[in-house]
């Protein structure tokens, strides 16, 4: 049962820290709390269904069919966390007035909160399938219905336990500086998918693997460890990274942070002119 | 024509050698009772190798590699291919997530 529980855990732990910064970066956003919700159930209406394909969707495009989709669904998820992060970079400054000067939560339109709604339901969906076809395989392997519900939800409590630790730490910071914070987590989250996408893009041999190891520091922090595991979705940690992987790492973090500093510079209610105690420029 | 002739010789270099990439050597290794069989592999150092882990087990597991960059699910019954390498000389050490403590193997690079 502690088996099964520590790898529910570990596959519910990547897509809990993933909501939690969602549910941070959008602090502040009125119905955001239904948004996500909508993309934690389409998410795991999707991870059901893919799992039940799996074996057509790992037999699709000659064998590298799972490699493929898990590409597919990364870059997805890194399109929309960018997407966020540009359009916050010119309209954050106002939104976190707004919030000061109102003491509650403001409306803003639905946009960015379909972009992470997205981001919420793919990232659930690519953990989730993982946990459906493990769940699956210790059912169909005789396991105990006490061993597979007990060991499920105690994987589930504790991802998810992780994950509303992480949201109350994000809390904390200063509304003055919480959307700059937030906006810096989800760039490096968005690298740290990207780099993901690489290594599976190598793995089905769409791309080169330019160096497979650059350096190896898994005696030092292991990603194999819980806070290797943990800095490995936040920030993009690998032990033993790729070329590839790095170089899409630094590249999405250069090509996001130009488009946030071009539309923060072209948008001068929320950009660089100061605002007034109104909130308004 | 002498530099069609070139042209036709420098085309067919570059198919052979696309030819040898797109056929590296083949290991198979097979998992049976959650665990891997044979559980370790040598193969050459320098080289891409094809590696088919075929899942004799009812149940699906999944291939996972942290020093390899791979994670792969494979459903019961079935095969999966995956590439790996070029590698430099070591020991590279491969898990099936689903049933960590017995499916564990190591891919040896001399």
């Amino acid at each position: 049962m502690l088996g099964s529980a520590i790898i529910v855990f570990r596959e519910v732990l990547e897509a809990a820290l993933i909501v939690a910064v969602v549910m941070g970066a959008s602090r502040g956003v009125r119905g955001r709390g239904r948004w996500i919700a909508t993309g934690i159930a389409a998410g795991i209406l999707g991870a059901c269904v893919v799992a039940a394909f799996a074996g057509r969707i790992s037999d699709a495009l000659e064998g590298r069919g799972q490699e493929i989709f898990n590409a597919t669904v990364l870059l997805a998820a890194v399109a929309m966390l960018a997407w966020h992060n540009v359009w916050m970079s010119a309209h954050g400054r106002k939104l976190a007035a707004d919030m000061r000067r109102l003491g509650h939560d403001v409306m803003i339109g639905a946009k960015p909160l379909s972009a992470m709604l997205a981001v919420t339901a793919l990232a659930v969906l690519r953990e989730g399938s993982e946990t459906v076809l493990f769940l699956y395989g210790l059912m169909a392997g005789g396991a105990t219905q006490v061993a597979l519900l007990g060991g499920g939800t105690l994987g589930l409590a504790g991802g998810v336990f992780l994950g509303i630790m992480l949201y109350q730490g994000l809390l904390r910071i200063p509304l003055r500086r919480f959307f700059r914070v937030t906006g810096w987590i989800v760039l490096l989250l968005a690298a740290g998918l990207s780099a993901s996408a690489a290594d599976f893009l190598n793995q089905a041999g769409v791309l080169p693997a330019l160096s497979p190891q650059l350096w190896d520091s898994s005696s030092v922090l292991s990603q194999s460890s819980l806070p290797g595991q943990i800095l490995h979705v936040l920030v993009g940690y690998q032990d033993r990274p790729s070329g590839i992987g790095l170089l899409f790492y630094v590249l999405t973090i250069v090509i996001i942070a130009a488009l946030m500093r071009f539309t923060g510079a072209n948008e001068p209610s929320a950009g660089r002119q100061p605002l007034t105690a109104n909130g308004m420029p | 024509m002498k530099q069609l002739r070139s042209a036709i010789f420098g085309v067919t270099l570059l198919i052979q050698s696309l030819g040898s990439i797109a056929a590296p050597p083949e290991y198979t290794v097979v998992i049976k009772d959650h665990r891997f069989e044979p559980a370790t592999i040598t193969v050459p150092a320098g080289q891409k190798v094809k590696l088919v882990v075929e899942n004799q087990d009812a149940t699906p597991e999944e291939f996972e590699s942290h020093s390899l960059k791979r994670e792969k699910v494979i459903k019961g019954g079935s095969k999966a291919t995956i590439y790996i390498g070029p590698l430099k000389p070591g020991k590279y050490e491969f898990v099936g997530e689903y049933h960590e403590k017995t499916a564990r193997g190591a891919i040896v690079v001399k």
